[in-house]
Formats: structure tokens, sequence, C-alpha cells
């Protein structure tokens, strides 16, 4: 069976060995030849010396969802060679350093071995200990070029894009590349049956990860202090943020930053930064993960009662507690929605490309500021860490900042009875005012405690109660302003629908498209936002059954659905995966076949 | 309940050289119990910002929570205040900060809100030397919920209950020079005279100023036993210094003797007059003041005046080399790089 640009491949490295540059050299030139294709870095976490994977799907249909099974397996990580070894599929192919020979206890017959003495190789050609070392990488790379039918081009140009103004790295690396695809061709049969061809299937697409995408909407949304607490999976968001404003944010006279970082002693701390920053009328976010979201909980009730815009970013890893900080999940949902104690809710943002983390972080500003609240991104590690094939980020330079109901001085002037919390215009909105903005009108005090329309304490209940109600009311506004949700039908086809979110979309629609195929049509909605919109709730009223596709335990979207849109829970079923891979279409199905089977 | 200030204001109150007299300066009437140390400090702000001639409303005012954390509400009605959550005002003052360099920055906190749930916000914005007058109201025990011993509570010192406190006290200002606060004071609320210059001088002051305040709970810590009390503090105080504040445009023509007094300026061009009442201790003098604290906390005594100053301090946004431009200011001319720089960043992901 011809395997054309269809497989999975999976590299099995040792941290801390310089494999990552290699092995993205080895999906970017698949991309450069015009094939979809995904990866995903499987790690511990750990610096150095424990195992590492990285996993490739090549699909000439576009499915970037994880997929299990590998087809060919790379292995130079003798720690996890026997379990590297019995997870490649029948038929499959193991790739391995014949320096030294294999156990034969560990050999099947079922797959090809395919050795390639990488050590032996570099050791001969190379001197300097470092290169013997990191070229072990690009010579693999090389071997799979020629069995996979990978251009030589496409990764040479790579290799002198990555290594611009290092010239001199250019030549021994190109070299490596070489040792490694004449071995296989003086040794072995070339190309596989697995194999890549030339496409035109990713277009004008991108190749980023969602962290950086979301730190760039945010220098493009004109956020200028981030605060921030190293956590993984969320640092390589402010990172992103940092790169970028290094680069585009600098004043062309003075060369000083028009932006400023701090990494703060906590996420306490950084919350409160991005909550003092706001309130002083500068956009500003936090990026952490869940034990960070733990933290700030006090705070996000704060801004929710006193009322203040923040921006945060969760990239959720697995929980609880410390749990598998560099595995995926979609878990703190409902932590989210509530944070704080005392009635709260807070709008959320879930992106599920970069491209969409892009355009999700420059509107929570907006959101933000219009709504006067706190407005919460939530990704996954999976899109946060991982590369991902994506639309073009794009910015229209017609927009503008809205920066909501702020009075400015002439307002102020004109006005004669101003109170920070009055709502005027019935929205649940009121109009609030930026310290030093008059000399003697505007000023109110900001507090987490009971405060009346004028801001002053107040423990009266009926004043408490009007006030906790508008925030309902504002609540309610919110719904309109959020993002609708996409659907993947014109109009209802089915009496059954899934629902799913976020990162879980590209198993989702591979499992859709399967089961279309299979002649079992279902409709379904991603969801992008909370508050709900009323097209979440009509989808789910003209459905009678459906399946809600979410990667925790507990089936927290469907509860957060269940709770506030008051369904009955029977109709919702769950469609879950939380060992911290990410879903699989196989699953999905799975999974809805056999709830099919028996009765709900 | 909310007091209200009457609004009256008679013709012939002193003015300012901006047209403020004092009253603009107050806040609303205190709910703290009759005698509270606190109503002094709060005093004591609306004074010294009215000498110094600051416009109310380019200061912001910030606390924590408690007793202490209320009394923004009791001075400069005319600035914007955030009382926030519990020992976490320095975050809040920290981006309040970042996102407009040019305004003044008055923290309030308490002994509980900075030494105890607040200690590590507190020890951050020290060494980062955020530009900002941090006032501890310190009266070594929690007001609000009925007298409970504080971290600064003295070793020995005896609670209203009659109980002596067996753990060691926090001493805030020997922490803050530890940690490399580039402005520290001590001073006592019943001491106006010494406690008006010192909070002009550390709003004066480029960077981290702490005022230290002992500030005696006269419902739950002003017993005899306390070393919080009204009567203990007088009979301990021990000034290091007298200081007159000498605004910028104010010339200097006394004469002084070299070895008691000493001239510093102060970033903005300001001058502290201090006298010298010990001889070992020098203000710039790391060292001196380290030992003066330790000798004076061996004989029970509580320094006060100025202790430390470095006037070669170099605020946060200066070490961050944030633009002048206060950041809120921003447009998005200067912010938003616009779809040209976009498109070249996607070719270079391509």
């Amino acid at each position: 069976m011809s395997r054309i640009n269809d497989f999975v491949v999976r590299f099995a490295n040792v941290n801390g060995t310089g494999s990552a540059s290699a092995n993205y050299l080895f999906a970017k030139s698949i991309f450069r030849m015009g094939i979809p294709v995904s990866a995903k870095n499987i790690f511990p976490s750990n610096i150095q010396g424990l195992p590492t994977w990285y996993e490739v799907r090549v699909s000439e249909k576009g499915y970037l969802g994880s997929k299990k099974g590998i087809d060919i397996m790379l292995s130079v990580n003798p720690q996890s060679l026997r379990k590297d070894i019995s997870s490649v599929k029948a038929g499959g192919y193991f790739l391995y350093d014949s320096t030294k020979p294999l156990h034969e206890e560990y050999l099947r017959d079922d797959i090809h071995f395919i050795g390639v003495p990488l050590m032996e190789i570099c050791n001969r050609e190379f001197t300097d200990p470092r290169q013997k070392q990191l070229f072990k990488n690009t010579v693999y790379v090389g071997a799979l070029a020629v069995l996979l039918d990978i251009d030589f081009k496409e990764i040479e140009t790579l290799l002198s894009e990555q290594f611009e103004g290092r010239e001199k790295l250019i030549t021994p690396n190109v070299k490596a590349l070489h040792l490694g695809g004449d071995y296989i061709k003086n040794n072995f049969k070339y190309p596989l049956e697995f194999r890549v061809e030339r496409r035109d299937l990713v277009k004008d697409w991108i190749m980023i990860d969602g962290n950086s995408a979301a730190g760039l909407g945010a220098v493009y949304a004109g956020a200028t202090v981030v605060s921030w607490y190293p956590i993984t999976p969320s640092t390589s968001l402010v990172s992103g943020f940092e790169d970028y404003a290094k680069k585009l944010r600098k004043d062309p006279v003075t060369g000083k930053n028009n932006f400023s970082i701090v990494q703060a002693e906590d996420e306490l701390a950084a919350i409160g930064m991005a909550i003092g920053a706001n309130w002083n009328g500068a956009r500003s976010f936090t990026a952490t993960s869940g034990p960070g979201l733990s933290l700030m909980n006090e705070f996000l009730g704060l801004a929710y009662f006193a009322e203040i815009p923040v921006v945060l970013v969760d990239v959720q890893r697995a929980g609880p507690s410390t749990g598998m900080p560099t595995r995926t999940q979609q878990s703190d949902i409902l932590m989210a929605a509530y944070a704080s104690h005392g009635d709260t809710k807070h709008v959320l943002l879930i992106p599920s490309t970069p491209a969409e983390c892009f355009d999700m972080m420059a509107a929570s500003f907006d959101l933000a500021e219009i709504l006067q609240t706190p407005v919460i991104m939530l990704t996954d590690l999976d899109l946060g860490m991982n590369d991902h094939m994506s639309p073009p980020l794009k910015w229209d330079d017609q927009r503008t900042y809205n920066r909501g109901k702020v009075l400015n001085e002439t307002e102020l002037e004109n006005t004669l009875s101003w109170g920070r919390y009055v709502d005027k215009d019935g929205d649940g909105i009121p109009y609030r005012t930026i310290p030093a903005t008059h000399p003697s009108k505007g000023a109110y005090f900001t507090r987490g405690s009971s405060h009346d329309e004028k801001a002053n304490y107040s423990e009266d209940s009926d004043t408490y109660v009007r006030i906790m109600n508008r925030l309902l009311r504002k609540f309610e506004t919110a719904k309109s302003m959020v993002p609708a949700p996409d659907f993947y039908q014109t109009e209802n086809q089915s009496d059954m629908g899934v629902i799913f979110f976020g990162t879980t979309r590209y198993a989702a629609e591979e499992a859709l498209d399967i089961m279309g195929e299979n002649g079992h049509k279902i409709d379904a909605m991603r969801i992008k936002s909370f508050p709900f919109n009323d097209e979440v709730e009509a989808f789910i009223e003209t459905h009678e059954k459906i399946y809600v596709i979410e990667q925790n335990r507990d089936a927290q979207m469907r509860t957060l659905l269940i709770n506030e849109l008051e369904i009955n829970p029977k109709k919702l079923i769950k469609v879950l995966n939380f060992d911290g891979t990410p879903i699989t279409a196989d699953l999905i199905i799975q999974q809805i076949n056999y709830s099919e089977t028996v009765p709900a | 309940m909310t007091y209200i200030r009457p609004q009256f204001q008679h013709p012939l109150l002193p003015k300012n050289s901006l047209g403020y007299n004092r009253k603009d300066y107050e806040g609303s009437l205190s709910t703290l119990c009759a005698g509270c140390g606190h109503d002094s400090i709060s005093a004591a702000v609306v004074e010294a910002c009215f000498e110094l001639e600051i416009e109310p409303h380019k200061v912001a005012k910030l606390s924590g929570i408690g007793c202490s954390s209320k009394t923004p509400a009791y001075f400069l009605s005319n600035s914007h205040g955030f009382n926030s959550v519990h020992g976490r005002m320095p975050s809040v003052a920290t981006g309040a900060n970042l996102a407009n360099r040019d305004l003044v920055y008055l923290g309030v906190s308490g002994d509980g809100d900075t030494a105890s749930i607040g200690m590590g916000q507190f020890a951050h914005v020290v060494r980062r030397n955020l530009n900002m007058t941090y006032i501890v109201m310190n009266n070594g025990c929690y007001g609000l919920t009925k007298g409970q011993d504080s971290a600064t509570a003295d070793y020995g010192s005896i609670s209203k209950a009659g109980q002596a406190n067996m753990f060691e006290g926090i001493d805030l200002c020997g922490l803050a020079i530890e940690l490399g606060a580039t402005f520290v004071a001590q001073s006592f609320s019943g001491d106006k005279s010494q406690l008006i210059p010192l909070i002009k001088a550390a709003l004066s002051h480029s960077g981290f100023a702490l005022i230290n305040v002992i500030s005696p709970c006269v419902t739950f810590n002003n017993n005899p036993g306390s070393t919080k009390s009204y009567d203990y503090v007088r009979e301990h105080n021990e000034a290091l210094s007298s200081l007159d504040f000498v605004p910028v445009r104010e010339e200097i023509v006394t004469e002084y003797n070299h070895t008691q007094v000493r001239f510093v300026e102060m970033h903005d061009g300001s001058m502290l007059k201090l006298n010298k009442l010990s001889p070992e201790w020098d203000p710039e003098d790391k060292l001196s003041i380290v030992i003066a604290l330790n000798k004076a906390r061996e004989k029970d005594e509580i320094l006060t005046g100025l202790l430390y100053l470095d006037t070669k301090s170099i605020e946060l946004n200066d070490l961050l080399n944030t633009t002048a431009t206060p950041l809120n200011q921003l447009t998005e001319k200067e912010l938003c790089p616009g779809s040209d720089v976009l498109e070249g960043i996607n070719e270079g992901l391509r």
C-alpha cells in the first residue's frame, strides 16, 4: 500500500542534545514541499538527560491532530529503546544508530530495522567533540530525507536561513546531511513506501507556535506593561512578546523601550502588577498556567468587583497541583470561568490556532477595556508550545484600539455629576477615569470592599445587591461582544451534534470527516468564548443528543454549559481524553460509537 | 457610614504657590478610633503635600488591607486611591508606576500588611527600587481583628491580655537596608516635627523610600508593657538626626558646623539639612546605620530620623530603560507596528 504524504514519524531523543533544531528542520522541509504537517514535542519536565520525543504527522488531507501509531521511528536514545521499538506499528520502520548492535531480545519480526552508524560516521568525519555530538542529528535528517524522498534543496535552504550570519556552520551541516543520505543510498533500498510528494496544499500558511503568536498579538494590541512569573508552558508567550517588542517597540530616536517587562516574585504579584497598570491606563497582561491561575484567584476577584480591565493568558497543562507540567490538557475551564471567592464570572476566549491566538489576544485587550473586567484567554500546552500550521496573521490598519468608556479631561470638565459605578447607559458598564486626568474631577477610591455607585464604602444591603446585579447585566452585555461559535454546517442536518473547543478541533474535525465518509453525518459547533452566545444555546436546543469533546477528566465545559444554560445533563454526552497527550480522532470515533450502542 | 467634611473654606486660608490651601489636600473624616496614631500620620501627609506643593491629582495613593490601609481615604481626596488586597499593594503600585512614571506614588501599609502577609511583595518592591514612598503605620498588632500580635511586635512586649510575645520582632528598617532600599527612615506618629520633613524628603526621593512610623494602637496595644505604646515610644525614642527639608527654590544661607550638619542634595535638586545627633553615624554609610540599628536594639532604643539615603539611586523605570513618555500616553502610532510589518513576519514563518 502506498503511503504517500500520510504517515507519522517519531524521533526518540535525549533532551539537551540539540536534537530540537534538527527535528524542526525535518518537519519544516516537508512543509516547504507544500504538504500539511504537524509537529509535537513530547518532553519531560527536565533540562538534560531524560527521554524526549518529537512527533511529525504528514497528512495530505490536512489532518493536524495527533494520531496514535508510529510508522517510522528514529531512535537515538538507548534509554527508551525497548519502548520505542514496541511502539512502531506492524510493517513500520525503526531507524537506529548501528554503531553498537541492538539487543537481540528487542528485535521484532514484523517491523523493518534500518541501522545507520551515526556515531561512527561523526567520529570519523568531525574532530570537534561538540560537533561529533550535534551532527549526529543532521546525519539522521539526511538519512530520513533519502528514505522519505524529501527534497535536499529544501533542507539546504533551511540550513542557510538558520545559520544566516554564521555561514561557517552551513558547510559542515550540509556535509553531515549528505553523509546520512549517502549511507542510505549505498546500503538500503529507497525511498520507502512511506514517502512525500510535492504538493501545493499549504498555500500562504505559516508555521508558528501559539505562544509566539499570542505574544505578537499583545504587541499589536498595544500592551505596554507585562508582568509574569516563569512557568511551563506559558513562559515562551512572554519571551515571544519580549522578542517582538525589542524589534518593534524601541523609540527610534532614543532607543528606549516603549514597553516594560517585569519578572515578578510570584503569580500573585504578576497579576497585581497587570491590574495596577491597567488601572492607571496602560494595556497590560500576564501569562501563566494552572498553578499560577490558582494563586491569581484573589486578585481576579478584586478586578471583577472593582471593575478593572486585565488580560490573562492561561496556557493549560495537566493538573491538579503540579500535575504533569509538560503535558497538555483543557482542565482549567471551571476555575477560570468562576475564579475567586464570592459570586464571580469571567470572560473567556478559547483560540484553536496560532492565528486565533494572535487575533484573540488583540481582541482581549479591547474586550477587557470595554467591559472593565478580566479577560482570560485559555490556550493549552499543545497550542502554546508546538509549532502549528496556521493561516497567516492579519492586522487591519483601519482598526483602532477600543479603550471603552474612559472619560478624558474635557468630558470630565463638562460632566456635572459622575459616579464611577453609575450605569448611565443601562448596559451594566459604567464610566471610568484614569488617574491624573483632571485636577479636580474624576478622582475616586478603588476598592475590593462593597461600594456604592459613587465608589464610597458601603455595607448597605440594597446597594450591594444593586451593584452585584449590575455586574450580571454587564456579563449579559458581554454575550454579544465575545466571538461567536463556528459551525460546520449551513443548516442542521442531524439531531445529533458535537461540541468542541480549542485544540480539540484538530482531532474533532478529522473524526467528523471520517464519520461523514462512513455515512454518519453529525452537526458540529466549535465554542470560542464564555459567556455563551445565544448561538450556543440555540445549537443545543435544536439537537437531541450532543457529544461534548474535551481534554479533561470531569467534562468541565459540559458542566459549564449545563450550569449556565440550564440544560438537561442527559442530553450532553462526555467524550474525554485526559492522559496528557492531545486527543485523537480515533478516540473520539470510538467513544461516540460506544455511546451509540448504549442507551442514553 | 460615610463621613463627609464640611465644604466651607475660609477665604483667608493660606495657599501654596499652586493656589491650593491645606483643605485641598484633606480627605474624608477618619473612622479610626479617637487618638489613633494613624490619624496623625494622615495629617502629616496632608501637611507635607501642601508644603511640597504637589498637585493633588498627580498623586496616586495605594494601600493593602487593615486599619492603616483605610487611611488613604482620609487624605488627598483629589487623588486617585486604590485599596487593594491584603499584602499586595506593592505589586499594584509597581504596575501603576510602570504605566505612568510621572505621578507621585504614595503607598500606605501596616505591620501585618507588610511584615506578614505582604512580606514577599515588600521585599521585592524594595529590591526593584520602585519610585514610591512607602509608609508603614506600625502598631505591632492587628487592630481590625481585635489586637493579635503582629510580626513587628517586639520580643517580650506585653499584649493587652497580659501575654508576653514569644517571637522575635521584625525590624523593617534593618530589613529594607539589607534588601537595598535607597531611602530608609523611622519615625513616631507623635512627632510631627520630625515626620513632616521626612515625608517631604521621601516624596522627593527618586527610588524606593521607606518610612516606618511607630503608630500606637490606642485600643489594643497602648497598655503598660507594650513596646509600641505612646509612653514607651516617647521614653525610648532616640533621634539620630533632626531634619530640615529645603525645597529646590530656596537658597541655603545658614552657616553650619561641618561636623554636625550635613546637606544632602536630592534627585530633584532639593536639599536635606541634617543635624546629626550621633557622631558615629553617617546617612550615606550603610554599615554605620546597620551597626547603629543593632546597638539600639540591644539597648531597647528606637532610632528615629533619616537612617539611610543612597543619592545615586536609579529607580525601576530607568533600570528597565523605559521611555520618558509615560507608557499610558503612547498612542497607536508608537505601539502598533502595522500590517506591512506583519506581512514581513508571516513571510519569515513560511
